[in-house]
């Protein structure tokens, strides 16, 4: 198993870390005895994802994954932010071992989770 | 930039001497052991003489020692080999919970086959109980086997009780020492074993060679069939380059393993300690005094181990760890579920294995890298709040 140059630079310089005051929507995925936990934050101004950061408990792609789709998110509407898939993700990134897909899907899920956060809280429904 | 391998446990640089040893046996001395020739019969004398000093070392027989492709084989030939030639005897087979794969498997792979199989449990410090397999034992048990230390955690384990045990019910004690040959005294009749386990990569020797010790007298049935090699025990012409390294390596270990092992102890416990009084929320897994000398194993709590061992990778570091992420699997290391560690603080261990060539300068750089990089995870980690 190798990572790509993309996912060690992403691990070692990982974007957008850290938690939002006061976030429109929190996504939270995983569980700390199958290796993966993230957090996604969040901010939305206009129906544009403006901001979004994240905290990550996991491996190398766990980290990497949870730092590319923060940063492809980020600019986008919500409509085309649930578009986002975790092949996206993965492709975003120069690709995935295959064991690490569900790193990917992990990231998806996050985003998908805090979106849906911020539905709910707008009185919305996906 | 610096380089330490902290990895011993996994693999062991081939001594420079070793490789020496075994180069003749390449192009001069290339004969087939088997020949009758000179040519042959050269190879020959030097396959008896580093047999001789694998049995010496662990107090044998040179017949008692059959050569196989490495330690996993060993094990394979061992629990396959007793347990079809004792079938008729019984079909029950007593291990650990905490036996390296190459046991396991075997096993498992025996209990579709029809054999039954009590994987006895260990304590928090990774120790078995010897009672434990004196009450798991049947009429039908044929077969003990149980490793001498555990490769990720380092407990040395009360083989030689269990030995007192079986011997007059006349039970196969087979043991999985792959990892204490070189590291810390083995002999067969102190730990009244029948089967032993040895590997040439772990004990600075070559990949692709190891031994199965077979007391005289044990019913065993061959794995490899073919020719009649190692006395019809082990089919396949004998890997001559490898053999000889495997004898050289023990012939180095011989003189160089009481000093070593104080040596590693010391630096081991100095890594211990510094990372003890640098980082917190830090736990040690394994035996805290019934340990190898070159094995440290650590929890690093709220971050996960495959991120920490990239982060030191980077650094020119190299251990390990027993994370899902790093098993291939998505299932944390078994020994430490067997240890009723919590799976959170198991995907943060890391094991670091020391060996020869470290110093104390190869510590201190570890010492100065570790914490910055724990914290910068942890920084990271959402279960961390300061």
């Amino acid at each position: 198993m190798q990572y790509s140059e993309k996912v060690m630079e992403h691990f070692l310089n990982p974007r957008n870390v850290g938690e939002i005051e006061n976030p429109d929507g929190i996504g939270h995925v995983g569980n700390p005895v199958c290796g993966d936990i993230l957090e996604l934050y969040i901010k939305v101004k206009d129906n544009i994802i403006i901001d979004a950061k994240f905290k990550t408990f996991g491996c190398g792609a766990a980290i990497a994954t949870s730092s590319m789709v923060t940063e492809l998110v980020k600019g986008k509407g919500i409509e085309e932010a649930l578009k986002i898939s975790n092949k996206a993700v993965a492709e975003a990134l120069g690709g995935l071992p295959p064991i690490k897909m569900h790193c990917s899907v992990l990231a998806e899920d996050a985003l998908k989770s805090a979106i849906d956060d911020y539905l709910k809280k707008q009185g919305k429904n996906r | 930039m610096r380089k330490v391998y902290l990895d011993h446990n996994a693999t062991t640089p081939t001594h420079p001497e070793v490789v020496k040893a075994m180069l003749p046996y390449y192009e001069e001395v290339f004969g087939n052991a088997s020949s009758i020739h000179q040519f042959g019969q050269q190879a020959r004398k030097a396959i008896d003489k580093a047999r001789e000093k694998v049995a010496d070392f662990i107090g044998a027989k040179p017949e008692e020692i059959v050569f196989t492709s490495g330690g996993t084989e060993a094990d394979n030939f061992a629990i396959k080999g007793v347990a079809y030639a004792n079938e008729k005897k019984g079909n029950h087979i007593i291990t650990s919970s905490i036996e390296h794969h190459a046991v396991l498997n075997p096993c498992k792979y025996l209990e579709k086959q029809g054999f039954q199989v009590t994987y006895i449990p260990v304590d928090r410090y990774g120790l078995f109980n010897p009672d434990e397999v004196k009450k798991a034992v049947t009429k039908e048990t044929i077969l003990i086997t149980i490793m001498h230390a555990n490769n990720e955690v380092g407990t040395i384990e009360p083989i030689a009780e269990i030995g007192k045990i079986v011997k007059e019910k006349g039970i196969c004690l087979h043991t999985d020492a792959v990892q204490t040959v070189e590291k810390i005294p083995v002999n067969v009749d102190k730990l009244n074993v029948d089967l032993l386990s040895l590997s040439g990569h772990k004990i600075y020797g070559p990949k692709g060679i190891g031994a199965l010790y077979i007391r005289k007298g044990t019913r065993i049935q061959p794995l490899i069939q073919g020719g009649h090699h190692e006395k019809n025990r082990r089919a396949g012409t004998e890997n001559v380059p490898a053999i000889v390294g495997l004898g050289k390596a023990i012939e180095i270990a011989k003189e160089t393993m009481e000093g070593e092992s104080i040596r590693l102890t010391n630096l081991r416990n100095k890594l211990c300690s510094g990372i003890g009084e640098k980082i917190d929320h830090v736990h040690l897994n394994g035996h805290p005094g019934k340990r190898l000398p070159n094995t440290l194993n650590m929890s690093f709590e709220f971050i996960e181990g495959e991120s920490i061992i990239l982060s030191l990778d980077m650094k020119g570091i190299a251990v390990s760890s027993g994370s899902a992420c790093t098993s291939g699997s998505l299932e944390p290391s078994h020994v430490l579920k067997a240890m009723g560690v919590d799976p959170a603080i198991a995907q943060g261990s890391i094991r670091f294995s020391l060996g020869k060539d470290n110093t104390e300068e190869d510590i201190n750089y570890v010492l100065e890298v570790l914490p910055e990089i724990i914290a910068r995870l942890r920084a990271m980690s959402p279960l961390y709040r300061k």
